[in-house]
């Protein structure tokens, strides 16, 4: 397999069909066909050469754009499947998927669940296609650019005439050029921003060779991209957390590994106001009722100075105060915390009230805090009230005639009391929920009223960190580059030569081939040289 | 033939690049998933917490011991089935050199100490009100066992009630120094 010398001197690499330097056909299919095809300037794509060992086979593999083709259509298809149902991440985090799916869509959705489906974008053949998309933009692309830019490199001014001919523009007439008519050329094509390079009377006018770069420098683009979205992956580039937090409390911020804590020291959800916001909105407010204006929390950053084991005592130092609202987060060391979602009305504490049951007289009033509440209220002058069961989320009575909660949450608060007063210093029973007394152990004088509840929001605020951002910005504006140099400029040539008392005039573009001609129509018009023909028109 | 020998070597070299590339976004998409939930033969996360008689707790002081770590709340009727068999393991085990260590996750201090009173329960029982030792284990669903040997690593992953006293047994018994 050695190289293949072109009559006119030139050692061509192995596997070239049209000569680098002269353009003359090395192959015989080339020599056969009408117009020579022009896209890689027939230059010898490497990865045709050689078939031999393992290595070249999985190189010639990811080198055929057929190839690259079938992977992207599917990577398309397959990332349609995966929206045909919701994925994993967005069904509801408290449901098994594997029963989630065959509940919610029947036998669709269990096929859904089986083929894996369900979480789709994370699966390993769908990774395997994203990188094999990428190995083949690599391959592809080192196998066409290299000797490409070696062919456009070593392009001889004279053309074989064949090569010419070969052009889907072209014409030949018998005659000569006088040199005054060439110069005439030159200068229109000077001004056309042409380069000219001339050699025994022959002429090669080009301009533009950065657009054939274009495709190559958008692949890189995407190859930046692409390393940017596989580094998302890498344990600290990427954190997207969600942090529920209520009103007054302070948590540990997740993704922060303990460094960071955040206090709520408020949440507010403000609605337009007919009165005082500008008129425009009142047609909008008349056929909505309300709309939200601002959902904000109010929080607190602190940083942790001894970062102890999980479980100890945080060193809280503030670090900021700042509100957060929609598209407004607060920022910190890389981290941004976004207003997300929120619940109202949490219930925090309960008032009630030690009122004798006949006389409607009230010994005192108690107010438990739900999230800790005491063992003993003591309301002086010998009346008590004693904390013997507290359950969050009242959920009946179970087998053992012991009341239930359903959750640690206070949701439905209920009390099982009780009640020391003079008249009853052992104290009576009783057992209090929401608007709700039992008497569970016979009749009470005296019972626990319902005063009233005391509320608060919970703020849910998104965690996020994205070190990768900056890699896919670069790589989104390599690529929107490459768009634009091979889409806004052309490659276009023009080659002039006389063989043989005829005159010979070849052109050449990557695109427009109509913008070529009225280019270099007008130049040549009323010149001994031949207006060339659309050879494929 | 010394072209295609460099030929086959930049080609090589290349397709190594590739290969080491895709196959590290293998690997640490594959272990995402696993990297934050704890595994058997793992070390267990070292945390501290102070029960509700207010003496701290540090897993690392229990070195040389085994521990049954058991996350509970007072709400999941599954937690309130293998407490009697925890209690009595707890007293068999002691000399053994177990011991257990309850951590109650959501309630307030109210309820547990109700509970542990309802229930005879005598082994220290700390309250995660911060949550951070249930995320450092990855716990969620409810109850959750955590088998430490006495060098401090996880020994077995129970998630789910322990229903029968041969069961935590047999747990006692793998951590046992």
């Amino acid at each position: 397999m050695g190289k293949v010398k072109c009559e006119c001197g030139h050692v061509n690499p192995h596997g070239t069909v049209l000569c680098e330097s002269c353009g003359r056909a090395l192959t015989e299919e080339a020599q056969k066909e009408k117009l020579h095809d022009m896209r890689y300037e027939g230059s010898a794509r490497r990865s045709q050469t050689y078939n031999k060992s393992i290595v070249d086979k999985v190189w010639n593999f990811f080198s055929s754009v057929k190839v690259g083709i079938w992977l992207i259509v599917l990577t398309l298809v397959a990332s349609s499947l995966g929206t045909i149902f919701p994925q994993k991440l967005f069904i509801p985090n408290n449901v098994s998927p594997e029963t989630y799916y065959e509940e919610t869509y029947g036998t669709a959705g269990k096929i859904y669940y089986t083929l894996g489906f369900y979480d789709l974008y994370n699966s390993i053949w769908f990774i395997a296609l994203i990188a094999a998309i990428g190995v083949s933009l690599v391959i592809c692309s080192l196998d066409r650019v290299i000797p490409l830019y070696r062919a456009l490199k070593n392009q001889r001014v004279a053309r074989h005439g064949t090569f010419m001919k070969k052009q889907r523009l072209f014409a030949s007439k018998q005659g000569a050029i006088q040199p005054e008519e060439l110069d005439k050329i030159k200068e229109g094509l000077k001004s056309k921003r042409y380069r000219i390079r001339e050699e025994d009377g022959s002429l090669l006018a080009e301009k533009g060779r950065f657009s054939r770069w274009g495709p190559y420098v958008n692949h890189i683009g995407l190859i930046i991209f692409l390393i940017g979205a596989m580094l998302r992956s890498v344990q600290g580039m990427y954190i997207d957390e969600l942090l529920w937090i209520r009103e007054g409390e302070t948590l540990e911020i997740p993704g922060t590994k303990g460094e960071y804590y955040l206090k709520n020291e408020k949440f507010t959800i403000e609605n337009y106001d007919k009165e005082k916001d500008p008129e425009v909105f009142n047609a909008a407010l008349e056929r909505t009722g309300s709309i939200v204006k601002n959902y904000q929390t109010d929080a607190v950053l602190y940083k942790d100075e001894n970062q102890d084991l999980p479980g100890a005592k945080p060193k809280l130092v503030k670090v900021k105060e700042e509100e957060i609202r929609v598209n407004e987060p607060m920022k910190f060391d890389n981290f941004a915390l976004y207003q997300d979602s929120f619940s109202k009305d949490e219930m925090k504490a309960m008032e009630l009230a030690l009122t004798n049951k006949a006389t409607k007289e009230e010994a005192g009033r108690v107010n438990i805090d739900l999230f800790n509440p005491k063992d003993t209220y003591d309301l002086g002058k010998g009346y008590k009230v004693e904390v013997l069961g507290y359950y969050p989320d009242y959920d009946g009575v179970g087998e053992n005639g012991e009341p239930k909660t359903k959750s640690p949450v206070p949701n439905n608060p209920a009390f099982l009391f009780k009640m020391i007063s003079p008249e009853h210093p052992d104290g009576e029973i009783s057992f209090t929920a929401i608007r709700q007394t039992l008497e569970p152990v016979g009749e009470t004088e005296y019972k626990m009223e319902f005063r009233g509840i005391e509320t608060r929001n919970i703020s849910a605020l998104t965690v996020r960190k994205d070190l990768t951002l900056w890699i896919l910005g670069i790589g989104g504006a390599i690529f929107m580059i490459g768009v634009v140099q091979g889409a806004y400029w052309n490659h276009r040539r023009l080659w002039i030569r006389q063989i043989d008392g005829e005159i010979y005039v070849a052109a050449h573009t990557n695109k427009n081939w109509h913008g070529l001609k009225r280019e270099i129509n007008p130049l040549i018009e009323n010149t001994a040289v031949p207006i060339p023909e659309d050879q494929q028109a | 033939m010394n072209k295609r020998k460099k030929r086959l070597i930049m080609r090589s070299i290349i397709l190594a690049i590739l290969a080491a590339a895709v196959g590290y976004t293998f690997y640490s998409n594959l272990t995402k998933e696993a990297r934050g939930n704890l595994q058997k033969g793992d070390e267990a996360p070292d945390f501290v917490l102070t029960d509700l008689s207010g003496e701290a707790h540090q897993l690392s002081d229990y070195k040389g011991k085994g521990v049954f770590l058991n996350f509970w709340g007072t709400w999941c009727e599954p937690c309130k089935k293998e407490m009697p068999h925890m209690e009595k393991m707890s007293k068999e085990f002691k000399d053994q050199g177990v011991e257990v260590l309850a951590v109650n996750v959501g309630d307030s201090e109210l309820q547990a100490k109700k509970f542990a009173k309802q229930y005879g329960l005598t082994f220290p029982i700390a309250i995660d009100s911060s949550k951070e030792v249930q995320d450092a284990y990855g716990v969620n669903p409810l109850p959750a066992t955590f088998m430490i040997s006495p060098d401090g690593k996880v020994e077995e992953i129970v998630i789910g009630g322990l229903v029968k006293e041969e069961q935590v047994r047999a747990l006692f018994e793998k951590v046992k120094p």
